[in-house]
């Protein structure tokens, strides 16, 4: 066989052992969590560690439930926030803005990807906490500290904000103009193009844009656990310290190791929010498969 | 060898009905980009027939097309001169509702473009965003279009399906009946039947010989054959100018100039 032909095999075999290994990479990390888990798993009931509020390992109670609250909370106060806005803001871009602005816009969304969390979490504690606690928990008649799963949310969705913008907007631009020329040509007007035509033939691309953003806040460690307090207990209110998962991961690993069944619990920890991210991606793209289907 | 625009005016005089017609073209000029897309139209497109914009690709006759209801407006770079009368009202004045004198003309489009919802809402949604809230009337009137392009029978049990499930060329048709669902006076048809198949393309040609009894209907097309089969008056477009306008059989076997000739012929496409 020619030299060509052979590295034309090899390339392709190789480019296949790239492809496994990545997916070996995932394996990998799940079995470690879960073997490291096993531990925890054999001293507690799952149900129970799941359901359970009460977090205090030196008495050897692991309550996993306030966590995973915490986590809920950010991210859905974040998305509350974040998904009417960037809707609006990539629509503005793509169907009302000069090509100006949208040229100096974009790059400048990007540049917002770029900044490190630690810096968001950095603003937050200097901008966002003080605000909510003097500005406005006194309008609600809240009192709080300001280290609420609100500030948390408030970070989480300017940092989700570039990602989701920048999708949207690239979704939004694959419309095609004689969609919109037919809806116009009918007399309608440019906003009932957008919300009858536009934004509904758009959204699988907008939904997709959210799971990212959702997947992303999940994750999102550092600029969260600068701002939510950090309180093992159940959030009940916009105005309540929280402690998302992966606050608690990063906060408590390597250290009082000494505890009992500590670090398996943290590795529990991480499996869970392994899961938890794997599900919500597993799920949300069955529903975008539906939603393409329709569409 | 380019006529003057003064002659077409008074041919065009010869060739207008006793009423006024619907649409009516004065010293259009039209720049895209530093370009000149059209150079002085004028024009008088007669009522109740079927009249075809024939030339080679980029002279401008799908420009000309959109004009006809400011469908150029989102252009990058545009710049419009003079005026185009549609029942007299001018498109292009200043302060001219665009909304409303889109309404009165349906466009058919090169590619069906169903609109992301059911096959009823596809026909319902013009007559919905003009004010139509009597559910009875609202089947009334998706039914009879329906019935209009021949389509009725095909989907009168699905009509809650998504409009995408359907033939490209029971697409194109529908897309026709949500035209006509506003109750237009003219039909603009963009190289309509580009995309369909033979037997889709019979289909369509023959509703709008149909429907030319009550509507204006002004196509582009890049087929000499269609423009032969279902036109009355044929103009034929050549680097942005109007060249020669007429009666379908005179443009196509005795046109007057030379490069209208060539083009028929076809030397030049």
């Amino acid at each position: 066989m020619s030299w060509r032909l052979l590295k034309d095999k090899l390339i392709r075999q190789s480019f296949a052992a790239m492809l496994i290994l990545s997916l070996v990479v995932i394996a990998v990390i799940l079995i470690g969590l879960g073997l490291k888990s096993i531990p925890l798993l054999r001293a507690e009931d799952l149900g129970t560690i799941l359901t359970e509020s009460v977090w205090s390992p030196l008495n050897g109670s692991f309550g996993f439930f306030p966590f995973i609250m915490g986590t809920v909370w950010v991210t859905f106060i974040s998305l509350i926030i974040a998904v009417p806005l960037c809707i609006l803001a990539s629509t503005y871009l793509v169907e009302y803005a000069d090509d100006a602005l949208r040229k100096m816009v974009l790059p400048l969304v990007n540049v917002l990807a770029a900044i490190p969390p630690v810096l968001y979490g950095v603003w937050g504690v200097l901008f966002v906490v003080p605000f909510l606690s003097e500005y406005i928990a006194p309008i609600v008649g809240a009192e709080t500290t300001g280290y609420t799963v609100f500030a948390g949310g408030i970070v989480l969705a300017v940092m989700i904000f570039p990602i989701m913008v920048s999708i949207m907007v690239e979704v939004l631009q694959t419309i095609p103009y004689e969609l919109k020329a037919a809806s116009l040509s009918l007399g309608a007007t440019k906003w009932e193009t957008i919300v009858k035509v536009i934004l509904v033939k758009s959204r699988p691309g907008l939904v997709a844009a959210v799971v990212l953003g959702i997947s992303r806040a999940f994750g999102e460690t550092i600029a969260v656990l600068m701002v939510c307090g950090n309180i093992p207990q159940v959030p009940k209110s916009f105005f309540d310290a929280g402690y998302p998962l992966p606050a608690l991961i990063a906060n408590n690993f390597g250290e009082m190791m000494s505890i009992p069944l500590y670090d398996s619990a943290l590795m529990f920890a991480a499996l869970l929010l392994f899961t938890l991210i794997f599900g919500f991606n597993l799920i949300s793209r069955i529903i975008l498969n539906r939603l393409e289907g329709k569409a | 060898m380019h006529t003057p625009a003064g002659i077409q005016a008074t041919e065009t005089q010869d060739l207008m009905n006793a009423s006024r017609p619907h649409i009516q073209i004065k010293d259009l000029n039209v720049t895209i980009e530093g370009k000149r897309i059209l150079k002085n139209i004028n024009l008088s497109i007669p009522n109740n027939s079927i009249t075809s914009i024939i030339g080679p690709s980029g002279c401008g006759k799908t420009t000309l097309l959109k004009t006809l209801n400011r469908l150029v407006d989102d252009t990058k770079g545009l710049e419009i001169s003079g005026s185009v009368l549609v029942n007299g009202e001018d498109l292009y004045a200043d302060g001219a509702e665009v909304i409303h004198i889109r309404k009165k003309m349906g466009l058919l489009s090169q590619k069906p473009f169903p609109l992301p919802m059911s096959i009823f809402d596809n026909v319902a949604y013009g007559p919905r965003i003009h004010g139509e809230k009597n559910k009875r009337v609202l089947a009334q009137l998706v039914e009879t279009q329906l019935r209009n392009v021949g389509l009725w029978e095909e989907v009168k049990d699905r009509l809650d399906a998504s409009a995408t499930r359907l033939s490209i060329g029971q697409q194109q048709r529908l897309c026709l009946a949500r035209g006509l669902a506003v109750k237009p006076e003219i039909i603009l048809g963009d190289e309509s039947t580009s995309a369909l198949d033979p037997v889709s393309t019979q289909t369509i040609e023959n509703l709008l010989i149909e429907l030319k009894q009550d509507y204006t209907i002004v196509l582009v097309t890049h087929i000499l054959r269609q423009a032969r089969r279902v036109s009355d008056y044929i103009i034929f477009v050549y680097d942005g100018e109007i060249i020669e306008f007429g009666k379908t059989d005179e443009i196509l076997l005795n046109p007057k100039q030379e490069i209208t000739q060539q083009y028929v012929k076809g030397f030049i496409s």
